[in-house]
């Protein structure tokens, strides 16, 4: 239905009957849903309801062409409904409603009894109300005397502002009839139009018709109607009064306290600063929501607006948004957390966010320390010890010693193992409870990765937020990878803060990350730095005789001194030999021996058969010496040794 | 008593019904209760003696719905008249955000209007208020007792009003004035809103 464009404020005359409502209309007009919403407007018939909701519709679509605005009377609403439904389009006919800005909905005393209509409407309210949408709507009495409707619609009704338009005064009347004139270009006698106003009519329709029939004896009889014809013209209208005339006894008014009360209203409305009121509505609103509201409260107390009112207003939505999506995501995830009191206080924000952080973190906790690696099975020696004993540190107090450790040294020589391990030790002296989380840069990197195609990027930080440990092996791989530094960085931040143990392994030292952000930089390098060596000698016969012992061969006291003796850039290196050994000695079908080591390793050198290094020496060696070179552990034969004597 | 709670946002405007005995104070509550639409009406009560004459004070609440966000109620109390309740004279009057004086028409009573006008300026003064700064508005009531008994409002005028604030002649018993009094009351304590806060 369209709106009569000729309704418009400029032509509104307005009086102390109606001066609330207009004013009211007004202000949803100049910024719909944002003031009275809903706004009800009732009235006896004939006062002006359909010129005010046309003059709401025609001032809004002036001022913003894009809003939407629909004008319906309840009764093309009830139709609208039933043909909908009856075609199978109910969906539509609810989609189409919720496109809708500015609902202006006439007549609503016909809600009586329509019990789907009424439901159809709750919801539509709640919809639009909801998304700040102006409704506006008008009856000829107010909602709690519309019979027969839900109370919940009624408090719905009730729940912005009802003004009720009265009866216009003799200066009213005046003023609307004038207006008529000039709009129909008629002239009366002076007098005339003053005598018509005198009489009491019921509403302004009727004494339009009155008007209309001056008009009509005037033009078509030729004649200037003199006051005194008046009442002779309009005489048998069975709704004519007369009033105020000389002479009459004052009658008290039936409705004084009415009218009073509508006085009132309008001081009230003039003199309550109109940001306060908006506050108090919002406060009335969101109270009503369900929301703790205690920081608009606070801005009640202010005696001046403070500059940014609408901003704390607007920010105190966005926050309700925020929060009704927190509680929505924590309600998926447990629904026993739907309705928890931190989702309803604005305020609480952030405890909201830790509450939904911890239950999506335990719905899925990061990736733990590997159980392969332990403690016990971490060999020590100077090339590492260093690095162990922060370690052990870090078991022993976690958080409190070394936070971050950074343990950097080549591939191969246990950090790993030592990250896994300090995991698995965190985990079990607490008895399980410390949270670990002990991951791969380059896991940390493609769990980002998926999140971020997911969309699910707050839940998996979350999950390493919660932690209370957080052990990244191989952190060099973030070196380049802005977005994985930046989420790294802020779930240090969040740890660090929180007196977490961060540990990390690399293969470089911080300073030596090319691609690493100074933040992290300077973050790692805040804690312990520490360097694990490629294992010397006395950790290479260590490890020689664990991992050879853990095959079924047996290994002799020369052949492990023989190995130790190797080079080995790392475990795995050792590792690695060893199953070579393993092998060899296999395919020959003999037990590993020195020889059968010698012919694998050094088969060059195997053909001549050397005598070995004596066993003294060589632990005289490792014991005095430090540096390899210096000890000479190939001895000549005897003759050569006594030709360099005699020399 | 604040006008204004922002917190419960609530109006609350306490206007005290003042002036000598048996001017007709009571007689503009009652006049108003008669008016309060039923679904509207709080109890009002009244502490009267058997001869009629106010004993303590009347008080009539009225709700006035919610006005601009704010649950609006005012409060009309009225004062016994009688010279020696002087005290609960001066507890009623206490945080009274407007005053009304309803003086008595009648020529022989001016005396009591006059005296208890100062009463009501000496009160106020005791409790530290201005009473240039307390919104008042005079009610000359029994203006439609014969002509030859009472004063004219011109002539009432000029024994009471030196201040020059709104009047009204009224004839409490049948409502001629009374509700004009209020709203004009009502106005000035509502104006005091938008003004700075004190």
């Amino acid at each position: 239905m369209q709106v009569d464009p000729r309704h418009r404020f400029d032509n509104f005359i307005v009086g102390s009957a109606n001066r609330l409502a207009v004013a009211a209309a007004r202000a949803v007009a100049e910024s719909p849903g944002a003031v009275y919403n809903p706004l009800f407007i009732y009235s006896s018939s004939g006062l002006g309801k359909t010129h005010l909701m046309g003059a709401i519709g025609n001032h809004v679509s002036s001022h913003a062409s894009s809003v939407d605005i629909e004008y319906v009377s309840l009764d093309d609403f009830v139709e609208q409904l039933h043909a909908a439904i009856a075609s199978g389009e109910g969906e539509r006919f609810k989609q189409r409603y919720q496109r809708v800005d500015v609902l202006l909905i006439d007549d609503m005393q016909f809600l009586t009894g329509r019990r789907e209509t009424q439901t159809e409407l709750l919801r539509l309210l709640n919809a639009m109300q909801g998304s700040g949408r102006q409704i506006v709507m008008s009856s000829d009495r107010p909602p709690a005397e519309i019979a027969d409707v839900d109370e919940r619609l009624i408090t719905r009704l009730a729940g912005g502002l009802i003004v009720d338009i009265g009866t216009p005064d003799f200066e009213t009347r005046i003023a609307i009839m004038r207006a008529k004139c000039e709009e129909r270009g008629v002239k009366f006698w002076p007098g005339v139009v003053e005598e018509l106003g005198r009489l009491e009519f019921r509403n302004v329709r009727e004494l339009q018709g009155a008007l209309n029939r001056l008009i009509a004896f005037q033009t078509l009889g030729g004649e200037q109607i003199k006051p005194e014809d008046v009442l002779t013209v309009l005489g048998d209208l069975p709704e004519v009064k007369i009033a105020n005339r000389e002479g009459s006894a004052r009658a008290p008014q039936a409705n004084e306290f009415q009218s009073f009360l509508t006085d009132i209203a309008s001081a009230v409305a003039q003199h309550v600063e109109s940001w306060k009121a908006r506050v108090a509505e919002a406060i009335a609103y969101w109270t009503g929501e369900g929301y703790r509201t205690a920081q608009l409260e606070r801005l009640l107390q202010e005696s001046a607006p403070p500059a940014n009112w609408e901003a704390i207003l607007r920010g105190f939505g966005a926050t309700v948004e925020r929060l009704k999506a927190l509680e929505q995501q924590a309600t998926e995830v447990d629904g026993a957390l739907g309705g928890n009191e931190v989702f309803r206080d604005p305020e609480r924000l952030r405890d909201a966010e830790i509450l939904l952080d911890r239950a999506l973190a335990g719905a899925t906790p990061p990736p733990g320390p590997s159980a392969a690696f332990t403690r016990q099975g971490f060999e020590v020696s100077s090339s590492n010890q260093l690095a162990v004993r922060a370690a052990d540190d870090i078991v022993a107090e976690p958080g409190k010693r070394y936070s971050p450790l950074f343990i950097h040294g080549p591939s191969g020589v246990g950090k790993t193992h030592l990250l896994n391990a300090i995991g698995n030790e965190l985990v079990d002296g607490s008895g399980g409870a410390t949270a670990v989380a002990c991951v791969s840069a380059q896991v940390f990197m493609d769990e980002l990765i998926e999140a971020l195609q997911e969309g699910t990027v707050e839940r998996w930080r979350a999950r390493y937020r919660s932690a209370d440990a957080l052990l990244i092996d191989d952190v060099q791989f973030v070196a380049g990878k802005e977005r994985t530094q930046e989420e790294l960085f802020h779930v240090f931040n969040a740890l660090h803060s929180e007196g977490k143990q961060l540990v990390f392994c690399s293969d470089r030292p911080p300073r030596e990350l090319d691609g690493l952000e100074d933040r992290l930089r300077s973050r790692f390098e805040g804690g312990l730095v520490v360097e694990m060596q490629s294992p010397d000698r006395a950790l290479r016969e260590k490890l020689f005789a664990r991992y050879l012992a853990a095959t079924e061969h047996e290994p002799g006291p020369e052949l492990l001194s023989y190995l130790a003796e190797r080079p080995m850039a790392s475990v795995r290196e050792i590792i690695g030999t060893v199953n070579r050994l393993v092998a060899a000695a296999d395919v020959a079908g003999a037990p590993l021996t020195l020889a059968v080591a010698r012919a694998e390793l050094d088969p060059e050198l195997s053909a001549s058969s050397r005598p070995a290094t004596p066993a003294v020496v060589r632990a005289a060696a490792d014991t005095f010496f430090l540096d390899d070179e210096k000890v000479v552990w190939e001895w000549t034969d005897a003759s050569t040794r006594m030709m360099e004597e005699l020399k | 008593m604040s006008l204004v709670n922002y917190a419960t946002r609530e109006i609350t405007c306490k206007i005290v019904y003042y002036g000598p005995g048996r001017s007709g104070k009571t007689t503009n509550l009652h006049y108003i209760y008669g008016q309060v639409p039923e679904d509207r009406k709080g109890k009002m009560v009244s502490l009267a003696t058997q001869t009629d004459r106010t004993l303590f004070f009347d008080f009539l609440p009225l709700d006035l719905g919610t006005i601009s966000g704010f649950t609006t109620k005012f409060q009309l109390y009225t004062v016994p008249g009688q010279v020696y309740y002087q005290t609960t004279r001066k507890l009623v009057l206490q945080g009274a955000d407007g005053v009304v004086f309803v003086a008595d028409s009648q020529a022989r009573q001016l005396e009591e209007n006059i005296e208890s006008f100062q009463d009501l300026h000496a009160n106020l003064a005791e409790q530290g208020i201005d009473a240039r700064a307390v919104p008042l508005v005079i009610q000359y009531n029994k203006q439609d007792l014969p002509r030859d008994l009472i004063l004219t409002p011109a002539e009432l005028n000029d024994a009471l009003n030196f201040r020059g604030v709104p009047e009204f002649g009224a004839d409490a018993l049948h409502g001629p004035g009374v509700f004009e009094t209020l709203r004009s009351i009502s106005e000035l304590v509502l104006k005091r809103l938008s003004q700075p806060v004190r």
